[in-house]
This record gives C-alpha cells, sequence and structure tokens, in this order.
C-alpha cells in the first residue's frame, strides 16, 4: 500500500514537472529567442500569411513551379507517405505517369532525365523542395506563362541558382530549391502576376 | 554515392565515439552519487521530490520490493494515459474539438507510451489533443527511458555487489535519471531545434491561403519539446503523423543530424557508465565495439541495397517515401539508427524502402534491440546475451562460466533465456495468426510477400519496443491494437522481470577474483563469440519468416515482379 502512495505522488510529480512545467519553460525560451521558427516560420505577403517555408504546397498552373508528388495533396491533416513498397504494380504506374505528365506539361523532350523526387511521393507528403535540375527543367514553361522575354528567362534562370540552398554548412543533406520561395519570387519579377491568375 | 555522403556518415560515427566517454562519466558521477556540475542547478528539485512523494533515498531494497515498485509506477502510468485519451473531448487544451479516442486504440497507445515503444496506430495532428500530448505522453517518454535506466542500474549493482540482497532504490533511480540526465539534454536539444524551425506554441493550427489561392491548415503545438525527448529517450513517438519525416519536426540536415545522434547518444553512453560501474572500462569498450560493429555491418548492407538498381525503377534513385533535403544516405543512416536503438522515430516511410534495407531495419529489431538498444533497455539486454555467451563457452572449455567474477548458473541462463524467448514467441506466434487471419489481412496497405513484410515488421517493433512500423499497414483496428498491445507488454515485462531476478540473484553471490583460468570477457575473442551468438539466436529464430518477406520480394524486385 505504501508503494502505491508513493507511486502516485512520483508520478504526479513527474507529471507536473515532465508534463506542464517542461514544455512551458521550453515554450516561453523559444518565444522569446526564436519566435517567428517556434510559430512555424510563416511567410507574409500582401499583408497576409500565405505559408510556411517549410510546409511544401500544390502547384498546379503552368505559372508556378510545381512541386513533388504527394501521397497526401499537401493537405497536412494528417501527414504521410504512399507507404508502397517497390514491387507494388500501382508505385510502378504512377511513376510512368508522373514522368509522361512532367514531361507533357513542361514541354520536354521524350528522352528527359527527369529527377526521381519529380516521380515518387515524399515521406510528409509536405516536402517544401526539389532539386535544382528539377527547377531548371521547368524555366522554359514557367517564363513561357509569363510571356517572359529572353533576357528575363536568363534572370529566372539566375534567381533558381541563386535560391538554391547548397548542403548545410557545405557537407550536410542535398542541394535544394524551396518551391514556394522560387514561386514567391516570380511575383517580384513579373509585375503583372496576377493578370496571369 | 557522393563522396560527401562518407563524409556525413563518418563525421555522425566520429562525434557518437567522442560523445560516449564524455556523457558516460557523466551519467557515471550521477548514479554514483558524486559530484556533478548539474548538482547545483537540479539539487533542489532532487531533494524536493523526495520530501513532496515521501521516498527515503537512504533506502535500499531486494529485487522483489524494487520490481514491484517499477510495476507499479507503470501501472499507473498506463492507467492514466488510458483514461485521459477516453475523456479528451471533456478535457481541457483541445481546441480542435477532437472526439474521444476508441478504447483499444487508447489501449495500444497506453501501454505503448508505458513500455517506451511508441508505436502510433494513430495519426497525431488529427486524433490527440495537446493536453494529452502533453501531459500524457510526454511524461511517460521521459519516465518510460528512466525505467529502463534504473533496471539497468539495479543489473549492474546486482552485477558489482557481492553477498547482498539489496539492489538500490527505484524511486531514486527514476528520479536522478529523469532530473539529471533526461531533463536538461532535452531542454537543451529543444531549444536547439527550435532554432532549426521546429514548432514550439499552445496554437492547434494556423490557417493560411496558398500562393494558388487553396486553404491549408498548418498543424502547431509543443513539438520541439517533445521531438527532443522522444529521440533521446529511444522513444520514437512523433509529434506529426510523419513523424520526423514531418519538415516541422526535422526541419534541416543539422536537426537531422542532431535528431539522430540523440537516438544513439545515452544508449552509447551507457556502455562507458556501464565499465565504470563494474570497475572495469575494458568491459564497457568491450561491449560498445561489439554494439559498434553490428551496427556499421547493417549500415553498409542498407546502404548498398539502397542505392543497387532494379529493373522495376532502373537506375532512379529511390525517392518514394524520402525527403529531398534529406536524401537518401540520411534516411539509411536514420533507418540503421532507430531500428538498432529502439528508437522507431523515422525521417523516411521504410514501407517504401528497398526490401533489403527493410530487412536490415527488421533484423535489427529482431536481434532483441541490443546494438545499442533502448535507453537502459539496450545494455540490460545485451547482457542477457553476454551471459548466454559466457554460459554456452563455458560448456565448451568444459568449466563453471563465469562473469564479473559471477558464476553463471542454471537459475540466471533459465532466466536469460526467458529474456531472449518472449519478444521472440511474440514474433512468430502474432504474425502467423495476423497471416492467417481476415482480421489481419485486411489492414494490409501491399500485396504479395511485401504484405507479409509489413506484418512481420509490426510484431517486431511491438515486441522489441520499437514502434516504428512498415506505416502503410492500417494498425488502428481492434485486432491490431489489442495484439500489439500485448506483444508490447510481453517485449517490455518478459525481459524487465528475468533481468531484475537475475539482478537479485547475482546480488547474492561471492565474488571470485580474476586467475589464469579465468575466460575473458574482454576482449576480441569475445566480442566475435558474443556477435556470432547474437546472430545465430536471431538467424534461426527469424530466418525461415524473413525468407517468406523482405528475401522473396527481393528476389522479385530483381525480376522486375509486381503486383
Amino acid at each position: 500500500m505504501k508503494t502505491i502512495i508513493i507511486s502516485l505522488k512520483v508520478f504526479l510529480f513527474f507529471t507536473i514537472l515532465t508534463g506542464i512545467i517542461y514544455p512551458l519553460f521550453v515554450t516561453g525560451v523559444a518565444q522569446v529567442v526564436f519566435p517567428a521558427k517556434a510559430n512555424g516560420s510563416l511567410i507574409e505577403f500582401d499583408d497576409r500569411s500565405i505559408g510556411s517555408k517549410f510546409i511544401g504546397q500544390q502547384f498546379d498552373s503552368t505559372i508556378f513551379f510545381t512541386s513533388r508528388p504527394s501521397a497526401i495533396s499537401y493537405n497536412p491533416l494528417p501527414s504521410g507517405g504512399s507507404n508502397y513498397g517497390l514491387t507494388n504494380a500501382k508505385l510502378k504506374n504512377l511513376v510512368t505517369e508522373r514522368k509522361i505528365r512532367f514531361i507533357a506539361f513542361n514541354r520536354l523532350d521524350s528522352l528527359t532525365d527527369v529527377p526521381s523526387e519529380m516521380l515518387f511521393a515524399s515521406a510528409s507528403g509536405l516536402d517544401p523542395h526539389i532539386s535544382q535540375k528539377s527547377a531548371l527543367l521547368q524555366v522554359d514553361r514557367v517564363a513561357k506563362a509569363h510571356k517572359f522575354n529572353t533576357i528575363q528567362k536568363q534572370e529566372l534562370i539566375q534567381s533558381v541558382k541563386k535560391l538554391t540552398e547548397p548542403p548545410q554548412f557545405s557537407f550536410l543533406g542535398e542541394e535544394r530549391v524551396n518551391v514556394l520561395i522560387m514561386n514567391l519570387e516570380l511575383y517580384k519579377m513579373d509585375q503583372n502576376f496576377t493578370n496571369h491568375k | 554515392m557522393k563522396i560527401q555522403d562518407i563524409v556525413q556518415i563518418v563525421m555522425f560515427l566520429c562525434i557518437l565515439i567522442a560523445m560516449t566517454p564524455v556523457l558516460g562519466s557523466y551519467m557515471y558521477k550521477v548514479f554514483n552519487g558524486n559530484r556533478h556540475f548539474m548538482l547545483p542547478v537540479f539539487g533542489w528539485l532532487e531533494k524536493l521530490t523526495y520530501k513532496s512523494t515521501g521516498v527515503n533515498p537512504e533506502e535500499e531494497t531486494n529485487w522483489k520490493s524494487y520490481t514491484f515498485s517499477l510495476l507499479t509506477f507503470n501501472l499507473i502510468g498506463f492507467v492514466f494515459v488510458f483514461l485521459i485519451q477516453l475523456f479528451q473531448a471533456q478535457l481541457p487544451l483541445n481546441p480542435v474539438n477532437l472526439p474521444n479516442v476508441s478504447w483499444h486504440s487508447a489501449f495500444n497507445t497506453s501501454v505503448s507510451f508505458m513500455t517506451n515503444t511508441n508505436w502510433q496506430g494513430y495519426a497525431g495532428e488529427t486524433t490527440l489533443s495537446c493536453f494529452v500530448q502533453m501531459i500524457g505522453l510526454t511524461v511517460q517518454n521521459f519516465v518510460s527511458a528512466a525505467t529502463g535506466i534504473a533496471v539497468l542500474l539495479a543489473l549492474i549493482r546486482g552485477l558489482s555487489r557481492k553477498t547482498t540482497e539489496k539492489l538500490g532504490n527505484f524511486w531514486t533511480d527514476l528520479t536522478r535519471s529523469t532530473l539529471y540526465i533526461l531533463l536538461p539534454l532535452s531542454i537543451l536539444f529543444a531549444i536547439i531545434l527550435v532554432s532549426q524551425g521546429v514548432v514550439q506554441n499552445f496554437k492547434s493550427s494556423e490557417t493560411v491561403q496558398t500562393l494558388q489561392g487553396a486553404k491549408q491548415v498548418i498543424p502547431m503545438g509543443p513539438a520541439a519539446s517533445q521531438i527532443a525527448i522522444k529521440q533521446l529517450g529511444t522513444n520514437g513517438g512523433g509529434y506529426f503523423n510523419a513523424n520526423s519525416a514531418h519538415p516541422l519536426e526535422n526541419p534541416t540536415p543539422l536537426s537531422n543530424l542532431l535528431e539522430m545522434l540523440a537516438i544513439l547518444l545515452i544508449p552509447a553512453a551507457l556502455t562507458f557508465t556501464y565499465g565504470k560501474m563494474v570497475g572495469s572500462n575494458r568491459q564497457g569498450r568491450t561491449i560498445f565495439l561489439a554494439m559498434l560493429l553490428l551496427f556499421i555491418t547493417g549500415l553498409s548492407v542498407s546502404l548498398f541495397a539502397e542505392y543497387s538498381t532494379n529493373p522495376i525503377f532502373g537506375n532512379l534513385p529511390l525517392m518514394e517515401g524520402k525527403e529531398t533535403r534529406l536524401g537518401i544516405t540520411n534516411s539509411i543512416l536514420w533507418s540503421v539508427s532507430t531500428s538498432s536503438a529502439s528508437n522507431g522515430s523515422v525521417n523516411a516511410m521504410h514501407d517504401s524502402l528497398s526490401p533489403i534495407a527493410g530487412m536490415i531495419a527488421m533484423i535489427n529489431i529482431m536481434l532483441g534491440e541490443i546494438i545499442f538498444g533502448g535507453v537502459g533497455a539496450g545494455l540490460y539486454g545485451m547482457v542477457i546475451f553476454i551471459i548466454i555467451t559466457v554460459f554456452i563457452a563455458g560448456l565448451m572449455v568444459g568449466r563453471t562460466p563465469e562473469y564479473l567474477g559471477k558464476k553463471i548458473e542454471a537459475f540466471e541462463v533459465q532466466m536469460a533465456i526467458i529474456a531472449v524467448l518472449a519478444p521472440n514467441v511474440v514474433i512468430q506466434i502474432f504474425s502467423a495468426l495476423a497471416s492467417i487471419s481476415n482480421a489481419g489481412l485486411s489492414s494490409l496497405n501491399n500485396a504479395g510477400p511485401h504484405g507479409f513484410s509489413e506484418i512481420l515488421y509490426a510484431y517486431s517493433s511491438a515486441a522489441g519496443n520499437n514502434g516504428s512500423a512498415f506505416a502503410g499497414l492500417n494498425a488502428n483496428t481492434l485486432f491490431y491494437n489489442l495484439t500489439l498491445g500485448f506483444g508490447m507488454l510481453i517485449g517490455r515485462f518478459g525481459v524487465i522481470i528475468p533481468v531484475l531476478a537475475i539482478a537479485g540473484n547475482m546480488a547474492k553471490k561471492k565474488i571470485t577474483p580474476l586467475s589464469a583460468g579465468t575466460f575473458r570477457t574482454d576482449n576480441w575473442l569475445f566480442i566475435g563469440l558474443l556477435i556470432a551468438v547474437i546472430l545465430i539466436i536471431g538467424g534461426l529464430t527469424h530466418f525461415p519468416a524473413l525468407a517468406l518477406g523482405p528475401v522473396i520480394d527481393h528476389l522479385l524486385i530483381n525480376r522486375g515482379i509486381t503486383f
């Protein structure tokens, strides 16, 4: 009986300490030191938040760079991947379809090597990034949709390169382009952007 | 693979090896009651704990009372987490009005977090309120890890003390592990995670209008504080469904590196603590090296498999279920770490790994979660294998087996065999049951041998208290919630109770001094024997089942066959 009472008291003590005080303390520090990051790294545009830097969005229109395939269509409730095994026929068919669609959508040569992240769905379904190569393959199509001239198109290529994040500290993780930030850049480059919508 | 991939792996291993003695000697000071630098910071909190709960820190108990305290404490945790899920709609901090959880899902989740498994049959962001995640799950993340350390400490005392019944005090072991190790590391780590972009707030979600004009609801919450302890405590239960693949749970390659290190940090360092506590650093180093060798072997095979080409996808890098910022190498390094260490968090979907990489994760779990293993649990599991190895070696040379000067006799061997068999029985019997019942088969996401792999992985994960999954399997059903729940219970306490019994029995024995006739347990020969015993037991038990799942899957993929 004594053990049971002590158990209850210790449990209560640690519930208060690790279940209430600990998360409150971390939240307090986080909100003071890194307020933007602790609140989801939201991006403000036209006086409203248009998304989080870290959460990918669905882009289907020709005027935007497109994101990776997502098993949840970029609806974060809840996040997740396809969980298809490699011997799943559905996966094989999806990869073939996505390749055909990417080539047709971007009017590429049918023999183009499409980078694999554009053919496979991500783990979270919210991957905000694509590779630089995938972004560059979309430049012609995007430039055309915005009626860019040759100089503007060159500028677009330059901004893809400028916005490419190298591996962190130059060796951790992979080189990548954030699709949402790339698409925001288009607003800066094209004054008549809203007319295309 | 690029040079950069090798650099990342080598650096990961170097940091792990370098941190082992640093944290290991700190933990030695904590458990041995020496002065250490956290004492001025949290010493008052330790005193407050004892004062407010009525624990007498000086009082030591025998193995039966120690076990009774541990079981009572765990039972209370289970009941509490079970109840708050059943009534979460009536409880505070539930801003989006999530409904009450079904009884079988609540049973599964509370067993899961109490046993340090963190198997998640539910999706975090759409099932559990902030209240349940914080007050229920985060607390269990701490105390289940501390429970693992407590069992290990009792075992070490059993090995290093002589002719006594006393194994220590469960409450002080629990308190010191939490206050001086888990809590400070978690606070530091959580704040570093926020600096990388992990969310930490008390909002339920942010609704945004995307650039294209759609509505997107981005879930929020106190994620960083839970992620820090789920990694450090080898718990693994994510705040969000996609776990550490979710960009708000693991936003950058640096957060990824640190989260991976956090998985192995404490289990690796405990080998050093162990060496110091049993009075021989070499004994600790032997265990560390055996673990490291098994780890590197698994990692190499897994990387080789994932970078191989196959007729279905040609030479396309296998990015299904992986994140662009992390890439293949970091996904594999994580999958090997999380499966070795009984952590169970993921940064890539294991269901979509190549069959052999998926199999390596499964084997790491099936071997008993002893390659670093869970906090505390990995090392006491390894000592079980050491007892069996010493016993077999003793039989071979016809000498009474001894470990650390203690005779290994029938009782210890019997208990060790129970501890090894308990999880394996769960894996084999429950997997077979699920494979022949409609209730088991209707949850599959993939057909063919890969479907069987989903089942086999689920029960391995439960029995090994790992918690990762081939997540295509819909495990939130009555059948899976109950069978996996019982699997976790057997896998946890079917090992803990025999280990404590061994500790109790060993403490009573005398210590024979080292002599020329002593069979050494701290050299390369012993490392080789130990690894052989681990692989033979794991291999013989599970090879037939693995042959039906990932092995056939691999052979089929090489012939381009899909289902």
